[in-house]
Order: C-alpha cells, then structure tokens, then sequence
C-alpha cells in the first residue's frame, strides 16, 4: 500500500512540474510577440468567451461534428470531478472515499460521467472514421501531412484508451462490488449502481476470478490516471492545446467590425504633420521602424496565442475562396506555419541560454511564400469560420505590409496600381479631373 | 458640395461616389441609379467632385499603409473642411473604409450604404416601391465582404428587394458564409496566382444554378466579377446583374 502511495505521489509531482514547465515555456513563446494591450470591455469579452469557448457557439455552424465534439467536450469537463477522488485515493489509500460520503450524488455524478463516456466514445469512433475512412476534404489536406495527422489520431486514439480504462475500473469494480470483494466500504447495497457499468460490468468480466478481477481494476485505476496526466504533458506539443487555449484566445478576441483593420500609428506620425501642422510627432525620427511582419517576433502576442490555440480543424480553408479554387493560400497552413516557427524560435532560445541567435531563417519566406500571401481576398471568411476566434486575416495583413513597406516587393500590378492611386486618386489611370464627368454624361 | 457651400447651402448628406463609381462605365450606371433616387425623394446632398479621392482602401489591403493614410487624411481634410455629418456611399469597401478606419485619423462621420438609404426612406414613407418589370422575378442577392462579414449588414439589401415584389432565392453560402466574388484584397488589380479556377466563375456558378432573372449586388467591384463570371457561362442573356439601387430606380421608373 505505501509503495502504491509513493509511485502516485511521485506521477502526481513529476507530472505537474513537467506540465507547469513546458506551460511556461509556451508562455514565454507568445510574449516574444510586440506587446499591445487588450484591456477594454471586460464583460463584453466574458460574454464572448462563455458563448464561443464555453458554450461553443460557432461550432454549431456544422450541427453534426458539432454534437460529436460536444460528446467528448462535455466527458472531458466532467470527468475532471472523478480526477478529485482519484488523486484524494491515490494519496490516502482509500478506494472510492467519496462514495460512503456523498450517497446518492455520488452514484449520479459518477453515471453521468459513465453515460458521457459512452457518448464520447461515440464521438471518438465517428471523428477516428471521418479522418481516416471518410476522408472529409478539410482534414486531408497537405498541410496536415505527416505529425500533424499523426498528431489528430493520437489524440483519439489516446481518448479511446482512456475510455477503455475507465470502462476497466468501474467494470471490474461492479463485479467485485457484487461478490462483496470490492475494496470499496461495502454499503449492504449490493451494486455501485453505476448506469453503464453495472450492467456492462458483469458482461464483460463477469467470468473472471476474483483475484484476476482485482488486477483489471487496478490496471484500469492506474492506466486512467497516468493516460490522464500524459495527456497533460502530450498538450503543450500537440495541437489539442486548444482545451486550454480557447478560453483566453476567445476573451482576447477582437471586438471591433471584421472590416476594420488596424492603422499603424508609425505611419500616422510620420503622415500626419502633412496635413496638420500643428501635430507634433512622437516617436523618435531616428529610431529605425519595422513595418509589417517577417518573422514571429514581428507579430504581437495575441497573434501568437491564435497560433497556439489552433487545433486544425480547417474550417478557415474549407471557406476560404482562394483555397477552394485550388490556390496555395490556407488560412490554417498560414496558423500552423506560424506555430511551428515560434517553436522553432523557442527552441533556438533554449540551446542559446536565453537568447534568440539568429538562424537566417524567418517566418515570411521559409514558412509562408509570398505567393500565399498575395492570393488573399480580406475576405474574412477564414475569421468568420473559426470557432475559437482566431484571426489569419491579421498576420496575411502583416506579411504584406513588410513586403510592400520594407522589401519593395509586390507584385507588379499592384506596385502599378499603387502608382496610379498616388498620381491620380484613382486605382486606375484616370484623370482626377475627369472624375465628376459622369454627372454630365447621358 | 463647393457649389452649394457657395450658394450658402449646406446638404444634409454627402454622396461618396467612389473611384469604380466615378471612372468605370458600368458603375455609372449605378451612380446615377443612386442620384435619381436621391433625387425623388427630393434628398438635400452634395458630392465632392473632383475634389473626391480614393479612400485608400485598395492601398491598405495590399500593405501599403503609407499611401492609405496618405489618400485618408487628404480626403478627411477635405470632408472636415466642409462640416460633412453624414455620407451616404455606393461601395461597401469605400463605406468601411470611411466607417471604420478613418475616425482614428480625424475623420469621425455616419457612414451609411445606399442600400441601408434605400431601406431607411422605404421605412420613413419617402420612398414607394414597387415591383414594376421585376414583378415575380427570381432574384439572388450576393453578400459583399465587405458589407456583409465585415460589418454585418445582411439585411437591408434583402429588405429592399424584398419590397420588389419577386421571389428572393438564397445561395448555400450566403450571410456570414457568403463566398467573396474574388475582387476585394486588391484583388481586383492583379492577375490571380496559380490554381484550377477562377473565384467569380466559383460564385457565378452557384448564382447561376439557382436559374435566376437577376443577381443582385451591392458593390460595383462583385458587380464586374459577377458580370464577367456570367459571361464566361454565356448566361448574360438570361440573367442580369444589377445593383441593388439600379434595381429600385428602374422597378419605379425613376
């Protein structure tokens, strides 16, 4: 018993500190990016993250996928109760504590989790065949060749070894419960009275020894909580990070109108006194400004969290108008690449004690083409679409202000256009003289 | 707008042509659709002129923040000149533009699309509409970026033409899910990059498939995109496109 006492304590301990590190280190990541501060209407921004992170509100665009997803959603919140008793059993030796304790609301709440657990595995099937036998268009797509495929299936894959355990312990503990065998304080009641396994429990393991069914329990206790706490520590490489992250992303959602983009103060202090010589510039005229985006550090935090907080899902691409006319531009390739690079860049931090020495590599170029760049319509399709708030549009915008502001480098209509617009007002080669000729004419 | 500052008047509403609106033959069309109904409801406004120039928009979706601020300030100098209060515009990317990006730079006004004009004198009693030729007809509007997504306005187009009198079909991707007609982003000037097909033939072809009389429009750069994308299915004969203020001056005869 103290030997099972001391391995809990040590998976508890290790396992939390593993995870609170590479927390950390996710943390310092987003705040290589420009620091800009999203501080205003707090309520409005509670409200967004209950409805859309919470309450999953845009997912319900897609009513199937978005009842599935809710399955292991709504398992996964609620089993993290059952982790309590876990974790107060593990360090106590006790077995099933809360039972004799909380009666009936124990028998509820654990069979409530039961019939979630039957629903996610539901879900998980359905997800595992969507991916790997239906093939959705959205999830096979190239940019998820390779880990990021690899990564989708490990996770359900991991959700259904969980389901299995857990179907292990109550299973098994049901029967030993029956026999009066259980390590549970033995109520008189005859039965746990779990929904699911009480009937499930007995048809499964019903044949076995007593003693072979303690084993089973026990591998099923046990393999419930380490799969628990290896999902923990699999989360910050993995892209389900989105459980946790889709909680601040969505509060530090943008709340303006999708269609206002931001102005670069850099450029109204330098524009300005043109046109109001009264205005005295800021900034220091010496100081050497970069405009735009390049590489990671160039983009501001919250674009980095929205890198973080993506979970593939491909929604962005599925309705961007570029990609579904078989262009290289994917909102989601745009998030992933983004995400990558920053822990490319994390990790070059780590082997240089602290300090980024430069790869000769950058996010705009390596990453993303320019290519990419130039297809994007500012639709705002891609922001519409993702369920966690998370804004492509932004970083597409900021990659094309460092090609047109700092490399001189779009493409040449664009740069003809531009010239037009300076000479004449006009996109166009128009006369600007000319421009009220229309009320003249028939 | 100089003219009748000169005469000592001061309109109640500046009319916001626009570059497309101003230059290119088919928005014209649409500009002057726009003035008849101004004009029949005896409207008191103005437009800038010569004196308009671009908003900046197209600069700034293609990264080039110095032009568009540049093309902002000189126009809100101007507007800021005149006093103007409230500006009524023929394109969605002009409306958000001067909406949402140009108060941060002085220019604070209520901006208005034509459409939500047409809609708000229909609601005042200023405006009587009737179906006239459209009577009947089949109808599927298409959600511009930039007035739908961007700033949320799906429904007063559809009041509008609603009021017509004809059957309004819905595409599968319309409101938020409205698919783009391939020219906002600066699109509209370059050739696009490598793929299998062309984003106006993509929404044309799902207008098209609804057999329509008319798609309608809200903004003169879908207006080119979905012209040419009937075109390229020879359908121009058949199906019209035609802005939604186009649609109201001629069902009224204005």
């Amino acid at each position: 018993m103290m030997i099972s006492i001391i391995l809990f304590a040590i998976l508890l301990i290790v396992g939390s500190t593993f995870f609170f590190l590479n927390s950390k280190k996710i943390r310092r990541n987003i705040l290589l990016g420009k620091d800009i501060s999203i501080t205003d209407n707090r309520g409005e921004r509670l409200k967004v993250m209950t409805l859309v992170a919470f309450g999953q509100k845009k997912m319900f665009a897609r009513p199937i996928p978005a009842i599935l997803h809710l399955f292991l959603y709504a398992a996964f919140v609620i089993t993290q109760v059952e982790l309590l008793e876990i974790i107060f059993d593990g360090l106590s030796g006790h077995h099933r504590a809360f039972r004799a304790l909380l009666g009936g609301f124990y028998t509820f709440v654990l069979s409530f989790i039961e019939i979630l657990s039957v629903l996610a595995f539901v879900g998980t099937i359905a997800f595992l065949s969507r991916r790997n036998l239906l093939k959705v268009p959205r999830l096979v797509k190239s940019e998820l060749n390779g880990w990021p495929k690899l990564d989708a299936n490990l996770i359900l894959i991991g959700e259904l070894t969980l389901l299995c355990f857990i179907c292990m312990m109550n299973g098994a503990d049901e029967v030993l419960y029956a026999r009066g065998a259980s390590h549970a304080q033995n109520l008189g009641d005859g039965s746990l009275g779990l929904a699911v396994t009480s009937h499930l429990g007995p048809l499964l393991f019903g044949g076995l020894s007593t003693e072979t069914l303690h084993i089973v329990e026990r591998v099923g206790w046990w393999g419930h909580i380490i799969i628990v706490f290896a999902f923990l520590n699999y989360l910050p490489f993995s892209k389900h990070l989105h459980i946790l992250l889709a909680f601040p992303n969505t509060f530090f959602s943008n709340l303006k109108p999708k269609g206002q983009f931001k102005n670069l103060f850099e450029v109204t202090d330098v524009v300005k006194p043109n046109f109001d010589p009264s205005y005295q510039p800021v900034l220091d005229p010496n100081a050497h400004i970069k405009f735009g985006a390049k590489d990671v550090m160039d983009l501001n935090w919250k674009q980095l969290l929205d890198a973080y907080s993506c979970t593939e899902c491909g929604r962005c691409t599925a309705a961007c108008p570029q990609n579904i006319t078989g262009k290289a531009l994917s909102p989601r390739k745009i998030m992933m690449d983004t995400r990558d690079r920053l822990v490319e860049v994390g990790k070059n931090i780590d082997a240089n004690k602290g300090t980024f020495v430069d790869d000769g590599k950058s996010l705009l170029g390596d990453y993303i083409k320019h290519e990419e760049i130039w297809a994007c319509n500012t639709c705002n399709a891609c922001v519409q679409e993702c369920p966690v708030n998370i804004d492509p549009l932004a970083i597409i915008m900021d990659l094309r202000q460092q090609l047109v502001l700092e490399q001189s480098s779009a493409p040449n209509e664009l740069n003809g256009m531009f010239t037009n617009l300076e000479n004449n007002g006009a996109p166009w080669q128009f006369s600007p003289a000319d421009r009220a000729n229309w009320i003249h004419e028939q | 707008m100089q003219e009748k500052i000169a005469r000592g008047e001061t309109p109640d509403i500046l009319f916001w042509v626009g570059c497309s609106g101003s230059f290119d033959d088919r928005a014209k069309k649409i500009t002057k659709a726009i003035v008849r109904i101004l004009n029949h409801v005896g409207a008191n406004f103005a437009v800038l002129g010569v004196e308009e120039s671009c908003t900046g928009d197209p600069a700034k979706r293609a990264g080039n923040e110095f032009l568009f601020q540049m093309q902002a300030m000189q126009n809100i100098t101007v507007l800021n000149g005149y006093d103007v209060k409230k500006i009524v515009t023929g394109c969605p990317h002009c409306f958000n533009t001067i909406k949402n990006e140009y108060p941060e730079l002085g220019g604070k006004y209520e901006v208005i699309h034509h459409t939500q004009l047409v809609q708000q004198l229909i609601d005042e009693g200023k405006l009587k509409v009737q179906g006239g030729q459209f009577k009947g007809k089949k109808i599927v509007y298409h959600d511009p970026c930039y007035l739908g997504r961007a700033n949320d306005v799906y429904e007063a187009p559809r009041e509008v033409i609603r009021k017509l009198d004809v059957e309004l079909a819905e595409m599968k991707r319309s409101r938020e899910k409205g698919l783009c007609c391939g020219a906002g982003g600066a699109q509209m000037f370059k050739e696009a990059e490598k793929g299998t097909k062309e984003v106006n033939v993509e929404r044309a072809e799902e207008a098209l498939s609804h057999n329509p009389d008319v798609i309608a429009v809200g903004c003169p750069f879908c207006n080119t995109m979905m012209t040419d994308g009937v075109k390229h299915f020879n359908k121009e004969d058949k199906t019209k496109v035609l802005d939604v203020a186009e649609l109201i001056a001629s069902a009224n005869e204005l």
